[in-house]
């Protein structure tokens, strides 16, 4: 295990707590400021998984809920990217999980009744663990944009949840990748909750025509940062003494 | 060695369970593998089985029915690592209509230089950033805990109450019994 604390975490890439544009953080925002505290075994700590804990499908969110033969509806793409540190290193042998709505913006789940209706080939649920190089990949199709009640005329952006874990539960996350070129990113108060436009940028996939396989399917490529430790402090001997 | 910022976080949404609970989503029929998390006690281990009955309330005093929890504690040895009897990680959504979320796990031992303790992790629609917090138990000597001293006079929010099985808690969002959350 590396011993090395994570650093301090950069609170201005993240949400505030209170979004007066998001309605549901009225009543879930803490008013009280998050107390500091040093970091314990309990939090450089974390659970591992292994491939074992999967499915041989997890990570094909095209068939891995479709019936024998059919496949889910829309879009084709590859979601790829590489799981990194806040050092540029890879991490490997991480779980990263994702969830989202079908090719019509409709979830699959009982409290989702938007009209557009279910795929019933597609679940919307998906799982890997990274590879040796840190890198991840799922294949799927490209949710649809969705409306949701926030007081008005309110539509997601197309999105796919993603959940992370590193080596530490200091490192846990959960957050949502968009795609490049989408208007609602623009017009969403849950993407613009994220005060810094170069952070929200860093969640938006590009289209990556090297991974687009022809006749197939088309690749978007999304990179996830973890949180860093911090720098490691190197004793600065003069030579030859 | 350039140094790369975090990746934003965005809320879980009121759908988090497709992808992390999937059987309350009623994904039940899906040819996937298990569900993580589910279960903590995986065989016979050493040390006192307990239920740790957990909700969430908003600022309304109303239960939150679409969150998701996860704790992360030692062994009752004090250890940071399980075995194939015990997975010191367990996951649980609140329920959809009572938001009652319910562990079945072993009462933690004290890991070196602090009192027995479980950390708690919770994400949901209108959270934007995953709330850090911990839970203590009110028979253990916590006189000595390092964190738990930094609460001051909120450092009940983080204290258990004994029930018949174990322990219940309640986190309350915000409010005049607003929970400590921690940065950690
Ligand atoms: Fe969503």
């Amino acid at each position: 295990m590396d011993d090395t604390p994570f650093a301090p975490r950069d609170f201005s890439v993240h949400p505030p707590p209170l979004w007066p544009d998001y309605r549901s953080t009225h009543l879930r925002a803490p008013q009280q400021p998050l107390l500091q505290m040093p970091q314990t075994q309990t939090e450089m700590t974390g659970p591992t998984f292994g491939h074992a804990a999967l499915g041989p499908l997890d990570s094909d969110l095209i068939v891995n809920y479709a019936a024998a033969g059919q496949s889910a509806q829309g879009p084709r793409i590859l979601v790829h990217g590489k799981l990194l540190d806040g050092q540029g290193r890879a991490v490997p042998g991480k779980l990263i999980e994702v969830w989202q709505a079908n090719a019509g913006g409709r979830y699959r789940h009982v409290n989702d009744g938007y009209l557009a209706p279910l795929d019933d080939n597609f679940g919307g649920c998906g799982r890997c663990i990274t590879a040796p190089d840190g890198s991840f990949a799922f294949r799927t199709v490209q949710p649809g944009p969705y409306p949701w009640p926030n007081g008005g005329n309110d539509w997601r952006p197309a999105h796919i949840h993603f959940s992370v874990f590193g080596d530490g539960f200091a490192q846990r996350l959960i957050t949502q990748m968009y795609f490049e070129g989408d208007p609602h990113i623009a017009r969403c108060p849950i993407a613009q909750s994220i005060p810094d436009a170069a952070a929200l940028d860093r969640l938006v996939a590009r289209l990556d025509m090297d991974r687009t396989v022809a006749m197939d399917i088309r690749a978007y490529r999304f990179d996830i940062v973890l949180r860093g430790r911090q720098a490691t402090v190197f004793e600065n001997k003069p030579q030859g003494t | 060695m350039p140094q790369l910022k975090e990746s934003p976080s965005q809320t879980a949404g009121p759908y988090v369970h497709i992808g992390c609970t999937p059987q309350m989503a009623g994904l039940e029929a899906r040819a996937m593998g298990p569900q993580l998390g589910e279960r903590m006690v995986l065989g016979s281990p050493t040390g006192d089985r307990i239920t740790l009955d957990l909700h969430v309330f908003d600022g309304a005093g109303d239960a939150v029915t679409d969150a998701l929890i996860e704790i992360w504690q030692p062994t009752p040895q004090g250890q940071f690592t399980g075995d194939d009897q015990f997975c010191n990680w367990g996951r649980q959504a609140t329920d959809l209509t009572s938001g009652q979320a319910v562990f079945q796990t072993l009462k933690p031992g004290a890991p070196v230089g602090q009192a027995p303790h479980i950390l708690v992790w919770i994400v949901a629609r209108g959270i934007g950033l995953g709330l850090t917090t911990r839970i203590y138990f009110p028979d253990e000597d916590n006189a000595d805990d390092p964190v738990l001293a930094l609460a001051g006079d909120r450092a009940a929010t983080l204290i258990a109450r004994k029930t018949a099985g174990g322990y219940a808690h309640a986190v309350h969002l915000q409010g005049p019994s607003e929970t400590v959350f921690f940065d950690v």
